[in-house]
């Protein structure tokens, strides 16, 4: 069971006022428990949390580069295996460092079916660096990289797939969660690390500086992206959806309109052809993993 | 400034970065309305908040940001904003 009053991210770290990521690595750290290893790659996590000489983190943590949080994690384990200890092994890595540069090392160490934790704190672009662009990052989304203005209405292509490209993999466990259902992030973190092999588990992190919004709005963004259907909760076992959180949809505008990411889909003139082809991709999630509760008519 | 060996930090040794400072609203809690759910707890990115001796909660003022994640999830509306004065 998850204690909830441990406190194993400490306060001071240096998050922006209302940081998605910040809760989950919380929460992370809540449901990981105290006999575990953190390994960071690069990214808006590890600047905030560890800028030498301070670290936010009460548990052994270490940084590695941008792109191979994966083969550290592995050699540690290898590591720990050897010396007969049961130190847990969870990796905390931005979108960035997971869906793009980190590629290589993940597959690899899936593929050696090192027995770690993989979580990918989601919150779809290089927000560290100044929001740019990733593979994470949303259709229409604007950012420094796919600045949305006359001849282009943000990022082009739809978000990759990350958790169906690690099932694929093999990986006994994959699951998507979010920062707004802090029982289920904690339940699926906990259900991951106890799973032996490599399992992956996506944290869908709302950024305020990065999507341009309050930064009060975290939690209820984050439900928004749930209940429009542009994020869905769900768990594969042996690669198979086995659960995904039911919702009764709301329209993709309402998650749209609160964020300045998005702002000219309605700026200066309403674009109802992209704001229909985002419907679309809500539409197919529900479809895919069968989320729309259907309401009986008397 | 000598590093250590490793570049290691004492773990928790953010504490000394008081991010209070950064405040400019100021959340303030109302015993009558808090049903002591606890979700500010859970909710709270820095974890600053937390349960008093006699089951209240409060904010520890020398690291909460002041994002009002807190007043806008409380379910029974018991938490207000106030604007700091310097």
């Amino acid at each position: 069971m998850v204690d909830k009053t441990l406190e194993l991210f400490d306060c001071g770290h240096r998050a922006c006022g209302g940081c998605g990521a910040a809760l989950a690595a919380r929460m992370v750290t809540k449901a990981a428990g105290t006999n575990t290893i953190v390994v960071s790659s690069t990214g808006c996590m590890e600047v905030f949390s560890t800028p030498y000489p301070e670290t936010a983190w009460k548990v052994p943590w270490i940084h590695s580069l941008f792109e191979n949080a994966a083969a550290v994690a592995s050699g540690i384990e290898a590591s720990l295996k050897k010396q007969g200890r049961n130190e847990k092994v969870v990796i905390m890595a931005g979108d960035g460092a997971t869906f793009d540069i980190g590629m290589i090392c993940i597959s690899g160490a899936f593929e050696r079916g090192h027995d770690f934790t993989y979580i990918c704190y989601d919150n779809e672009a290089y927000m560290n660096t100044g929001i740019q662009r990733s593979g994470a990052t949303p259709y229409d989304a604007s950012t420094t990289t796919s600045p949305a203005g006359k001849c282009s209405f943000g990022n082009k292509r739809p978000k990759k797939d990350m958790p169906q490209i690690l099932a694929a993999h093999g990986s006994p466990y994959v699951a998507t969660t979010s920062i707004a259902y802090p029982a289920d992030l904690m339940q699926k973190v906990e259900k991951a690390i106890n799973t032996r092999g490599p399992c992956y588990v996506q944290i869908h992190a709302p950024c305020c500086t990065g999507w341009g919004f309050e930064g009060e709005q975290t939690i209820a963004i984050a439900k928004l992206a749930i209940e429009t259907g542009l994020w869905v909760n769900y768990e594969m076992v042996e690669g198979k959806v086995v659960k995904a959180k039911k919702v009764v949809r709301k329209p993709v505008e309402e998650y749209l309109k609160t964020q300045k990411r998005f702002r000219h889909l309605f700026k200066p003139t309403r674009q109802d052809a992209e704001i229909a082809a985002i419907q679309a991709i809500a539409d197919r999630n529900a479809e895919k993993y069968g989320i729309d509760i259907k309401l009986r008519k008397e | 400034m000598t590093l250590a060996v490793g570049c290691r930090a004492r773990p928790g040794k953010s504490r000394d970065n008081k991010t209070g400072s950064w405040r400019v609203f100021r959340p303030v809690f109302d015993k009558e309305k808090c049903t002591k759910c606890g979700l500010c707890i859970t909710l709270c990115p820095e974890g600053c908040i937390s349960e008093t001796e006699d089951e209240f909660v409060i904010p520890d003022y020398t690291y909460c940001k002041g994002c009002g994640i807190c007043a806008k999830e409380c379910p029974g509306k018991g938490i207000g904003m106030l604007q700091e004065e310097k």
